[in-house]
């Protein structure tokens, strides 16, 4: 099955982990990922802070992009944000006719045009629903017994799209549980942790709902967290040093992508799947399941 | 017509089109103020206004202390209170409406959009965006090189694991990007 994949900028280097295991694991289940040429930002939420219509047309431009190169195929991102800008994109073009006009139009200058043939994905949403269950089971060579990991899905990937429980969404923590993974009761998997405040001048607010994340997954016992969503990650990962400095906590949680996990339990090599650059190392954590 | 109601039509009789729509908009005229959306926001506590708040402050005409408030720039997005609304309000996107007229009518807690604003430049230029580009120029902004200074240890931890973005990749198609952009750009200010 082939579909457009957008990686996302953050993809290209500070997480690029997520990229490269993304890629291996889709491979490995038969995934035709045919990524989608000279893609631009989705913009984000900064962009769509202060303009709307252009943040439309950045998403429409490789709504565009990708119907060109893989026709039919639907377009697959991984990360959380990406794919609710990209995805609100597509339905407000869909609904709105004022702003499809005014989007043609941007496009044309351009000489593109998008058709709204395509449906807006998130790879772990495809691993879950269209893969299933049973194709990855066949995959697993290296069951990942006895390690407790929380699931951290964030807010994004259902809300509000929609494509899992909005409240409680459990596409992760069945994939996790699927993969072998002993996976901790973890209420927040669908809390925030801050997303853009942690960039700019409301960081303590982030910084108090990462504290919460964490305190709560190592209160439930997990001894990693599991992500799918890169924004969701570094602010989770990266500002560990930062939390711990503020609230007095010595927080020291590796944090590791799903398609990280999933391709572990798969026997897929290290450097597959980018493992090694975390900042808090899983090497021990997961030495027990690698070849 | 009580006396407050006259102070709140006096007060307004400057508004924009814009800005008289937001008073009347679906979001303030359906809201049933029952505080779903205060209760299930993770950063209403430090908010000016909560979002119950807010619609009850449009309500009573009180536009521009709306868009003074620190409230929109606390939005995470976690759409929340969207997805809860008993009344269907979409407020994540409201807050984003509330966050548009108030940078345009310069009238956002300073700092606020600083770094948005830094994404925007970087993003428009490049067509991508970088980690890096847009500390700098977010720091250059507040003229805070001390907070740049901060983030060294951090950076140089990132730097050996190779996850340092120190430049953003550039689009081949930024040239056609830029041209889209300005068009619409053009469009609205028509």
């Amino acid at each position: 099955m082939a579909y457009s994949y957008y990686p996302g900028c953050t993809q290209e280097v500070s997480t690029k982990a997520y990229d490269r295991s993304s890629r291996a694991v889709a491979k490995a289940l038969g995934l035709d990922l045919i990524e989608i040429d000279d893609w631009n930002c989705c913009g984000s939420s900064p962009s769509y802070s202060l303009r709307h219509v252009e943040t439309y047309a950045l998403n429409a431009r490789n709504l565009a992009l990708a119907e060109r190169g893989a026709p039919g195929g639907d377009v697959v991102t991984i990360c959380n944000g990406c794919f609710g800008m990209m995805d609100k994109t597509n339905r407000r073009l869909a609904e709105d006719a004022d702003l499809r006009r005014e989007i043609d139009e941007a496009l044309a200058v351009a000489d593109l045009e998008y058709r709204g043939t395509l449906t807006v994905r998130h790879l772990l949403d495809i691993l879950v629903k269209d893969v299933g269950r049973e194709a990855i089971e066949q995959k697993v060579t290296h069951p990942l017994e006895g390690l407790k990991v929380a699931g951290y899905i964030g807010c994004a990937f259902s809300r509000p799209s929609g494509i899992d429980d909005m409240e409680f969404p459990t596409a992760l923590d069945d994939l996790l549980t699927w993969i072998g993974a002993d996976v901790v009761d973890y209420p927040l998997k669908a809390a925030c942790c801050g997303g853009v405040l942690m960039m700019g001048d409301k960081q303590d607010v982030a910084l108090k709902l990462v504290h919460t994340l964490l305190a709560e997954a190592v209160r439930r016992g997990a001894t990693c967290l599991a992500t799918a969503c890169p924004l969701c990650h570094l602010n989770v990962e990266a500002y560990q040093g930062q939390v711990n400095s503020r609230f007095g906590t010595d927080f020291s949680l590796p944090v590791l992508f799903f398609s990280q996990l999933l391709g572990v339990s798969m026997g897929l090599s290290k450097k597959d799947l980018g493992l090694g650059e975390e900042l808090i190392s899983a090497k021990a954590l997961l030495a027990p399941f690698m070849t | 017509m009580s006396a407050d109601t006259m102070e709140a039509t006096v007060r307004n009789a400057r508004l924009s089109p814009e800005e008289e729509a937001i008073l009347h908009s679906k979001e303030v005229l359906e809201c049933i103020q029952c505080g779903t959306c205060s209760a299930s926001c993770p950063t209403a506590y430090a908010m000016d206004y909560t979002p119950r708040q807010i619609i009850a402050a449009l309500r009573a005409g009180e536009l521009e202390k709306v868009l003074r408030s620190n409230t929109p720039w606390l939005c995470t997005s976690c759409n929340y209170c969207t997805v809860r609304c008993p009344a269907g309000i979409q407020f994540t996107d409201f807050m984003y409406d509330l966050k548009r007229m108030a940078v345009k009518r310069n009238l956002n807690p300073r700092g606020s959009a600083e770094f948005y604003k830094a994404t925007v430049s970087t993003v428009d230029r490049h067509g991508r965006s970088a980690e890096m580009e847009l500390m700098i120029r977010y720091y250059v902004s507040r003229l805070n090189p001390l907070g740049l200074l901060k983030l060294l240890p951090f950076g140089l931890k990132m730097l050996v694991r190779g996850r340092l973005p120190l430049l953003p990749h550039r689009i081949k198609g930024r040239a056609d990007l830029a041209k889209m952009l300005d068009h619409v750009a053009q469009k609205g200010e028509a």
